[in-house]
């Protein structure tokens, strides 16, 4: 499948002296919540580029204090329409974490459908619906389904079976209201399940049929040596649990999360901006510092369908994303199989928590990437203190840089052609910005 | 069995105006006898209206608009016969709302055989909850709009 390709035009000529070129997209397109991007090229020398977020700031963090911890789940969840399962397994295994509550095999089980259920609608909408459309040259998804209609068929019906286990579990696609600290309010019956076992079915033959057509993409050529951070556990694709580990060698426990990686403020942007503690070096988190952490915990039919579409064992391409995404989808597809095979419906399906005061963590892979809370609970059980580090804040100095790179290695671009490559690089990351924006203290700088 | 006609309500009801859609719903719920229309409330994001008209013989969604008209002015579309204009509902900067949903289930032939749209113009869409008094002096006569759709023979 090929298409008209942004940067097949004649370079511009440009004189020495030529004024300051600059590429700006005011409201960009295609990403959830609002950003923009400024470049400020000179002598084809690139002097200046930002990524803002000028969603407004929210105050999660700040009105959680004095909540009750049960609420945390619910509150948090409306961080995010897409990503609401990343924040109320983050809350809920914090406040677990913080009342000393185990909870069973059985539970985490299903918590781990529902969790497959959101990256599989997350990841197919922004795949096929929002991303895919660039590689072709095609304005929106619209276009897309106009030249190809058996591409977005399949990626509505793909994201709808993420939505119905949202449902069936959950209560609900957007905001689920059965999920609660310690399990759940009700376990669906094991027949409410296993009758989407037929869809399910069809999903694995979608999936990997998607990403084979995503494989035929012509992908920009722009490689990094990304600095990969992710969940890992030695026995499974880290979704729900697991420790800390870079590509580097550093492997660590949820908790000393804050040790090596700070959030830093940066005037241009109402996001924070995450960075490795000791050098200030981005990092990635998400899809590609997933699959290149975790390839060996990947099922070998999720291999296959990597190799089939073309990706390398280690991903250098950030372009490439869309293609890890697919071979996410795939495995949690074949993951939410596995499991409603296995599935009876946990008894109880909520653990009770004795309440006292505690401190705790939480940390699990939103589709976006690693996403962490921390709470402090006083003797009633209300919280005294909340800390949330979504994806995208993470992400947003990685966004910068390959930006940076991409500019550089895209200047005899024409300026519109210039623009479509920037937003299409920004796009690599499937950015939540309004997940990216709710911290608490507020810098003014005044003259 | 033939189902009834689905009538779908869509805005968010903290932003103020755009609460339009999920008012309607709520008033029709108290005032519709069971089994005449099915109701159903959701955000506006595309992919989930398509999968909520799939397959349906007759649908009404009602939805906030920002057109320039005045606040409160009513408008109806026949989307089976007429596009629905891009930049009159707005959605999220994800763009794949009401406008997008509708001309994407068009080539994908998974249009309903009828579906209207009652747009209602909004005034204020930023935080909080209450209809601005344009818009909620429409509310009746856009109930009454979004009636007569679904009691109307093709």
């Amino acid at each position: 499948m090929t298409g008209p390709r942004a940067g097949s035009r004649k370079p511009a000529r440009r004189k020495a002296s030529a004024p300051p070129r600059v590429i700006k997209v005011d409201a960009l397109a295609r990403v959830e919540g609002e950003g923009a991007l400024y470049v400020r090229v000179k002598d084809n020398v690139v002097q200046d580029i930002k990524f803002r977020i000028f969603e407004p700031p929210r105050f999660f963090e700040a009105f959680l204090q004095g909540r009750y911890h049960a609420e945390a789940p619910d509150i948090t969840a409306r961080i995010c329409g897409i990503c609401p399962i990343a924040y109320i397994m983050g809350a809920s295994h914090a406040m677990e974490d913080a009342l000393g509550i185990e909870t069973t095999a059985a539970i985490e089980q299903l918590r781990r459908i529902l969790y497959c259920g959101e990256w599989i609608q997350s990841h197919v909408l922004h795949a096929a619906m929002l991303h895919a459309p660039d590689f072709l040259g095609l304005d929106d998804s619209l276009q897309l389904a106009k030249q190809n209609p058996d591409v977005v068929v399949d990626a509505l019906r793909l994201k709808k079976l993420g939505n119905t286990l949202m449902e069936v579990i959950g209560g609900r696609a957007v905001h689920p209201v059965n999920t609660r600290v310690g399990g759940f309010y009700k376990a669906p019956t094991r027949s409410a399940l296993t009758e989407l076992l037929p869809e399910l079915r069809w999903g694995l033959e979608a999936a990997a049929r998607l990403a084979r057509v995503f494989g035929g993409f012509d992908f920009p050529r722009f490689e990094d040596d990304y600095l990969c951070v992710s969940l890992h556990h030695p026995d499974i694709y880290a979704i729900d649990r697991g420790r800390l580990i870079d590509n580097r060698g550093l492997d660590i426990p949820i908790e000393a999360f804050p040790d090596h990686f700070e959030e830093q403020h940066v005037a241009h942007s109402n996001a924070l901006h995450g960075v490795r503690k000791a050098d200030s070096v981005p990092y990635l988190v998400g899809p590609i510092a997933r699959y290149n952490n975790n390839f060996d915990q990947l099922s070998d039919n999720a291999k296959a369908v990597a190799a089939d579409c073309g990706l390398p064992r280690v991903v250098r391409n950030p372009f490439q994303s869309i293609l890890v995404r697919m071979v996410e989808s795939f495995y949690a597809v074949e993951e939410v199989i596995r499991l409603v095979e296995i599935y009876q419906p946990p008894d109880p399906p909520a653990i009770e928590p004795v309440i006292g005061e505690g401190e705790g963590t939480g940390c699990t892979e939103a589709p976006r990437g690693v996403c962490w809370h921390r709470y402090a609970l006083d003797d009633t059980g209300h919280i005294t203190a909340a800390q949330i580090v979504p994806p995208t804040s993470q992400n947003q100095p990685r966004i910068e840089r390959d930006l940076l790179g991409v500019v550089e290695a895209s200047l005899q671009l024409e300026d519109e052609a210039l623009k479509w490559r920037c937003e299409q690089a920004i796009r690599n990351y499937d950015p939540c910005i309004s997940c990216a924006t709710h911290f608490l203290t507020l810098t003014i700088d005044r003259e | 069995m033939r189902r009834p006609p689905l009538v779908i309500g869509i805005g968010h009801r903290l932003r103020q105006d755009d609460a339009i859609g999920p008012m309607v719903i709520d008033r029709l719920r108290a005032t519709e006898p069971g089994g005449r229309m099915d109701l159903l409330e959701l955000s506006g994001e595309g992919a989930a209206l398509i999968e909520a008209w799939d397959g349906r013989e007759a649908v009404v969604v009602i939805d906030a608009m920002r057109s320039g008209r005045p606040p409160g002015a009513l408008v109806r579309l026949d989307a089976v016969v007429e596009p629905c204009p891009a930049d009159t509902f707005r959605h999220s900067s994800h763009q794949f709302g009401l406008a997008a949903a509708i001309e994407m289930a068009r080539v994908l032939g998974r249009l309903p055989r009828r579906l209207t749209v009652v747009g209602v113009e909004g005034e204020r869409f930023g935080f909080g909850d209450g209809l601005t008094p344009a818009v909620a002096d429409a509310l009746k006569e856009a109930m009454a709009l979004v009636c007569a759709a679904v009691t109307e023979r093709p």
